[in-house]
């Protein structure tokens, strides 16, 4: 072999890159359509876009854990169910425990989340249960709880909470961007607290995954279980971890999700999984395992939340439509997957 | 002793265990309210229809024995599970109810196209349904459960399209009949029957049974033995479609409306749980239809007897995802290892009872 | 313990389920030196080095390990790491989607104060590591940019970085090409002077008297000898390999078993290969032949007869069957053409472990039958009870689960399933590996029997002896290609001298 083949080698157009460009690209596509069709209704301004980082907060922090998750070759799709039962905490607590305060709250739920999480990961890790049986389970487990605690509509008021009130309304304002309203006063774009810590989480998952020797493990199960167990990693203890970290990341989600939405009910966050999902494999992460990080995840998120905004935008679309496109790019980014998985086979 | 393993280890064993448990359950609580201890099976008639305990569960359990039938087979074959079938059932209620009002949605009680047109196109869409898991599983090797996720929510949302969001209410007696019924027979019951009976027949006189165990049981050999197991898969899923077709209707025409929000809401759960108290293993294989039906069944007399213990209906996923747990842990090979090195154990220490003994 | 050697095996035992995988077996690996590891199918190299790792638990012998105290019993391959034995398998066993660097250093890289993962030092140790065993990769680059001889080569250079003592390259040159092979023998020629000792397991002869210093032969279990190269000519190590001492059982050929070359052709072959695995071949088979195809272990044997069956799907080439050319796409039409294949792998391609004996047996005639002509109950139990009565298979009964039987009469379930469905050609790939000898000769006497009906055979086996005595006539295999064919007078010189290469052939 010449030395120079190695250099050939290096330049192969890598599929997995591929397709985090067509997501870039797509994003970038649909943003640029959503800006043209409704840029007479503010769909160009500064605020609508962190709107869609406002709205999508809670499912940032759980798209990040999913894809821990999915990095392993698992699944995880109790996510939904466990905000539903987070929020439900968060509402009925604040509203009917006398003890329950803001912080004490946080801390319970972020508490149900990582024994979730241990639950979940043990039976998956150390038993060897199919990940999506097991969170199957979870999710219908983490449903009926929230029904349990209540079926009523609740919503978090002033009254119930001051801190978590204040909290949820707390406005970070930026300082450009500013549009001046009818009133003709300038008004600047803000963010509220669970952007930031949907952005911190991120952050610190895309530097865990890239420098931390869990971060690594999480990879190498994906890549090659056997691998792994060769090379000394403990693999079953590696996948729990992913399942305890993608329930705690969720909790964090859960609350961030609350925030935005200050209310409760059974049947709230159905469907988050398949967003969550769907970001992480629009973000290029390999339902196979061992490929996908973060960044990708986030853009698949603002591809979520970009046709949530536009269908918002039109007023006239119904509103399962998000569901609909959401499940048809998954679909079609599962195939392409399939696709160059084929081609990487037969070139072999 | 070596009779009760003989016992334990037969497949009906499971599911026939839980039914008895559950009539205990509720025999022991009909004693405690001071009514016969035969309450649980009286069968009487009221306004000239069926009616008793047991009827309304074999009446209610009829969508999840039915849609139990198409998950058996695609658990058997693929080894994995088709989570779409409550979501798809939503979706070809929809179809059916909206082509049935036609003009007078949402409130329609004529039928604006011949009934038979309605059912025959939430069949097709079931069908189609099916076919779209069955290919990207078959075809483009694909996990079953991501597969299925796919429908799972885009079903239930594109029926919320079709419906237009709104609860589309067909009351015409013609449609009403499949969910009531015939005669003093519960309608339900009987389509529930023919489908079972249908499926009986074609495994008993086709080969049809065979492949499936076959190819679920070691894909490589069965394709040598010239099996071609991709169609055999395919088809599986397809079937798995159509059963949520026709448990869509019974469900629609139950309430006489397609609720798109709330058919077959959690139905997946409870059909994977027939099929896992059936004594079936969720890793593929051998299978029991008769196994998986009496599953469904005593799946619908938890439900009830739990609705009669004035449990909350809420409890209900709960306590269900926790059976499927169990079930399925004590199925997982560490699970069984353990056990085996177990009785290992047990054994070894009695033998040497024994040496010491003599 | 000497110092010049790096470990001793002594009398390893082990027995698998019935059969004794190794039986008081001796190895000895001494620093600096290169001992190829030689033995045909079921010979027990895999399990005595699966021993030496931890993979497998021996049950009698002991091994020590230079400068190690005591004997040394290894529980998993991290324990063999531990102790300096590390192993690199013909299926890299790292991970494609990291890099280079990571795949060299995971679970033991380098650390920052903060407990990070040091990547530049990481990086620049791995550069530094790889250009010491010239390895020319970037080590940035995931390894699934790289071929499988320079993944083969940074799983060697981790295990070299793991201070090892002891190397063993388990088939690593199966995957490669000649010049891919250049560069990894190189590579271990350079370890060689450092001192490590490489235990090389391959069934390439060229390659074993390239680079090897010694040899070591087992076969059945049972250790043969160990011999410096030098000592051992090719055809004696086939010899040794093979084995010799099948005498005990009387010939089984009938007087004037000859194959008529005027009879018709059955299967006439032109040009067919699948990419990979064969080479294009042409192959002719009359009516009322046994052919056997004979080389070693991955010559190419086995890929030769599923491309005929469309288990491989042939890419190139015409197949004629009875004079008519086909299109063979999958088993199912090759079956409908009167075609059988006994895989080798019983486990992973012939036996449907949960299902009885019956449905085991009738499947293929099932499935040639179709879906909606069922076979009645009543028939399935003749031709279940008929093959059970006719090839003694000992079973519970006909409603056992295939997975319950021994290997042996796993195998005559298999071979029964063919024979329903009266094929005009069989083709059987090992179809007496792992089973007892009285059921191999019957097995044997099948053949010759089935042939004498005017089937036609083509038969695959490891065992020469086993071949002389059923075979009109062989194909001779070698590298995944054809390479000749033997006719008339078949002896066991002609055929080891064939397929070891270099002398007489006869094309």
């Amino acid at each position: 072999m010449k030395p120079a083949n190695a250099l050939k080698e290096r330049k192969q157009m890598n599929s997995n890159t591929t397709l985090l460009l067509i997501t870039i690209v797509l994003f970038f596509v649909l943003y640029a359509a959503g800006c043209v069709a409704y840029a007479s209704k503010g769909f160009t301004t500064v605020q609508t876009f962190l709107n869609v980082f406002r709205s999508n907060a809670g499912l940032i922090c759980v798209a990040c854990g999913m894809t821990c998750v999915m990095l392993t070759g698992g699944i995880d799709i109790s996510v939904g169910s466990l905000i539903a039962m987070d929020c439900m905490i968060i509402a009925y607590g604040l509203n009917n425990w006398g003890w329950a305060s803001a912080p004490t709250i946080i801390l319970l739920v972020l508490a149900i989340g990582i024994v979730f999480g241990l639950v979940q990961g043990f039976c998956v890790g150390y038993l060897e249960i199919q990940p999506f049986i097991v969170s199957m389970a979870g999710m219908f487990f983490a449903r009926g709880m929230t029904a349990v605690i209540s079926t009523e509509q609740l919503s978090i008021t002033a009254e119930a909470d001051q801190t978590f009130y204040d909290m949820a309304n707390f406005r970070i304002y930026l300082p450009f961007g500013g549009t001046i309203n009818r009133a003709g006063k300038l008004i600047m774009p803000y963010v509220g607290i669970g952007v930031v810590i949907a952005l911190a989480v991120l952050v610190v998952i895309f530097l865990m995954l890239r420098y931390t020797k869990f971060g690594r493990a999480l990879y190498a199960v994906g890549g090659s279980e056997q691998s792994a167990a060769m090379m000394g990693l403990n693999v079953k203890a590696t996948k729990m971890k992913a399942y305890v970290l993608s329930s705690f990341l969720c909790s964090i989600g859960g609350i961030c999700y609350c925030m935005n939405t200050m209310s409760a009910s059974v049947n709230q966050a159905t469907g988050l999984e398949m967003d969550a999902i769907a970001s992480s494999v629009i973000g290029g992460t390999l339902l196979t395992g061992g490929v996908g990080n973060v960044i990708g995840t986030l853009f698949g998120v603002l591809i979520n939340g970009t046709i949530a905004s536009i269908v918002q935008f039109n007023g006239k679309l119904a509103s399962s439509w998000p569901n609909v496109l959401t499940a048809a790019l998954l679909c079609f980014f599962i195939v392409l997957q399939s696709i160059f998985a084929k081609i990487k086979e037969r070139n072999k | 002793m070596s009779k009760l393993k003989k016992l334990t280890q037969q497949q009906l064993f499971l599911p026939i265990f839980c039914m008895i448990l559950v009539l205990c359950v509720n025999m022991i609580y009909d004693v405690s309210q001071g009514r016969d201890f035969y309450e649980f099976f009286k069968i009487g008639i009221q306004n000239e229809l069926l009616s008793g305990r047991l009827v309304n569960i074999l009446n209610r359990g009829s969508e999840v024995a039915i849609l139990a039938i198409g998950m058996t087979l695609v658990v058997s074959s693929s080894a994995g599970t088709d989570i779409s079938v409550g979501s798809v059932m939503a979706l070809s209620a929809g179809v059916c109810c909206t082509l049935l009002a036609g003009a007078a949605a949402p409130q329609a009680t004529e039928l604006a196209v011949p009934l038979i047109v309605g059912v025959l196109a939430a069949l097709v869409v079931g069908c189609v349904c099916g076919a779209f898991n069955g290919a990207l599983v078959a075809y483009l090797n694909i996990q079953p459960m991501v597969a299925t996720l796919i429908l799972w929510t885009a079903a239930r949302a594109i029926g919320l399209l079709v419906c237009n969001n709104l609860i589309v209410y067909v009351r015409n007696d013609a449609f009403a009949m499949f969910g009531g019924y015939i005669g003093p027979v519960p309608t339900p019951l009987i389509i529930a029957a023919v489908c079972i009976a249908v499926v009986t027949v074609v495994l008993k006189k086709s080969a049809l049974g065979l492949y499936i165990q076959s190819v679920g049981i070691n894909k490589k050999a069965s394709r040598i033995a010239g099996l071609n197991s991709q169609k055999i898969i395919f088809l599986c899923y397809v079937l798995c479609g159509l059963c949520a077709g026709i448990a869509g209707v019974v469900a629609s025409s139950r309430i006489t409306s397609a609720d798109t929000n709330n058919i077959g809401l959690n139905f997946e759960l409870d059909a994977i749980l027939a099929v896992a108290l059936g004594g079936n293993s969720l890793a593929g294989g051998k299978f029991n239809l008769a196994g998986s039906i009496i599953g469904a069944y005593t799946i619908q007399a938890i439900t009830t007897t739990m609705y009669n213990l004035g449990v909350s209906s809420a409890v209900n996923p709960v306590f269900k995802a926790v059976i499927v747990i169990v079930i399925v842990a004590v199925q997982a090979p560490p699970v069984k290892a353990f056990f085996k090195k177990l009785s290992a154990k047990r054994q070894a220490e009695k033998e040497v009872k024994g040496a010491v003994g003599v | 313990m000497e110092d010049n050697i790096v470990l001793t095996m002594r009398g390893i035992c082990m027995t698998f389920p019935g059969v004794k995988a190794l039986d008081n077996v001796d190895f000895t690996l001494r620093k600096g030196e290169i001992h190829a590891l030689m033995g045909e199918n079921g010979a027990g190299k895999s399990t005595l080095i699966k021993c030496l790792t931890g993979i497998n638990d021996f049950e009698a012998g002991e091994i020590r390990v230079n400068g190690i105290e005591g004997p040394v019993k290894n529980h998993s391959t991290l324990d063999a790491q531990k102790v300096g034995i590390s192993t690199v398998y013909q299926e890299v066993n790292l991970c494609p989607n990291l890099s280079v660097a990571e795949n060299l250093y995971i679970g033991r890289e380098p650390m920052t104060p903060f407990h990070t993962i040091d990547r530049r030092t990481m990086n620049k140790k791995a550069d530094e590591l790889c250009k010491r065993l010239d390895i020319k990769v970037d080590v940035t680059q995931n390894l699934e940019n790289y071929s499988l001889a320079l993944q083969q080569m940074i799983a060697i250079a981790r295990a070299v970085d793991m201070d090892c003592k002891a190397l063993i390259l388990d088939e690593p040159t199966s995957s490669l090409d000649d010049s891919e092979v250049e560069k990894l023998f190189k590579m271990m020629l350079q370890l060689k002077e450092q001192g490590v000792g490489i235990v090389f397991v391959t069934h390439f002869l060229e390659q074993v008297y390239a680079v090897c210093d010694r040899i070591t032969v087992l076969r059945n279990g049972t250790l043969v000898g160990e011999y410096p190269v030098a000592e051992l000519p090719r055809v004696k190590l086939v010899a040794a390999m093979m084995g010799k001492d099948f005498d005990d059982l009387a010939s089984i050929k009938p007087e004037g078993f000859t194959y008529d070359k005027e009879a018709p052709l059955e299967i006439s072959a032109r040009g067919l290969s699948h990419k990979g695995t064969i080479k294009p071949f042409d192959l002719d088979i009359h009516k009322g032949e046994v052919i056997g195809l004979t080389g070693l272990l991955g010559s190419g044997r086995s890929e030769l007869a599923r491309s005929i069956y469309g288990a491989d799907k042939a890419q190139t080439g015409t197949l004629k069957v009875k004079g008519k050319e086909v299109k063979i796409n999958q088993p199912i039409d090759a079956m409908n053409l009167g075609m059988g294949l006994l895989p080798d792998d019983r486990k992973a391609e012939g036996i449907i472990g949960d299902l009885s004996v019956r449905e085991n047996i009738i499947l293929a005639l099932q499935a040639k039958r179709g879906t909606f002509n069922q076979l009645s109950r009543a028939k399935q139990e003749e031709i279940a009870d008929r093959y059970i009565d006719l090839l003694q298979i000992k079973t519970a009964s006909r409603e056992t689960p295939i997975k319950q039987l021994s290997g042996g009469n796993q195998q005559k379930a298999i071979l029964a399933r063919w024979l329903a469905t009266d094929p005009n050609f069989l083709i059987l790939d090992e179809p007496t590996r792992g089973i007892d000898i009285g059921t191999k000769t019957e097995i044997q006497k099948l053949i010759i029997q089935l042939a004498g009906e005017g089937k036609s055979i083509m038969f695959i086996s490891s065992e020469i002896e086993e071949m002389l005595r059923t075979c009109n006539r062989m194909a001779v295999l070698r590298d995944g290609a054809k390479v000749g064919e033997l006719d008339g007078e078949l002896t066991q010189e002609r055929v080891m001298a064939a397929i070891a290469g270099g002398a007489s052939e006869h094309e």
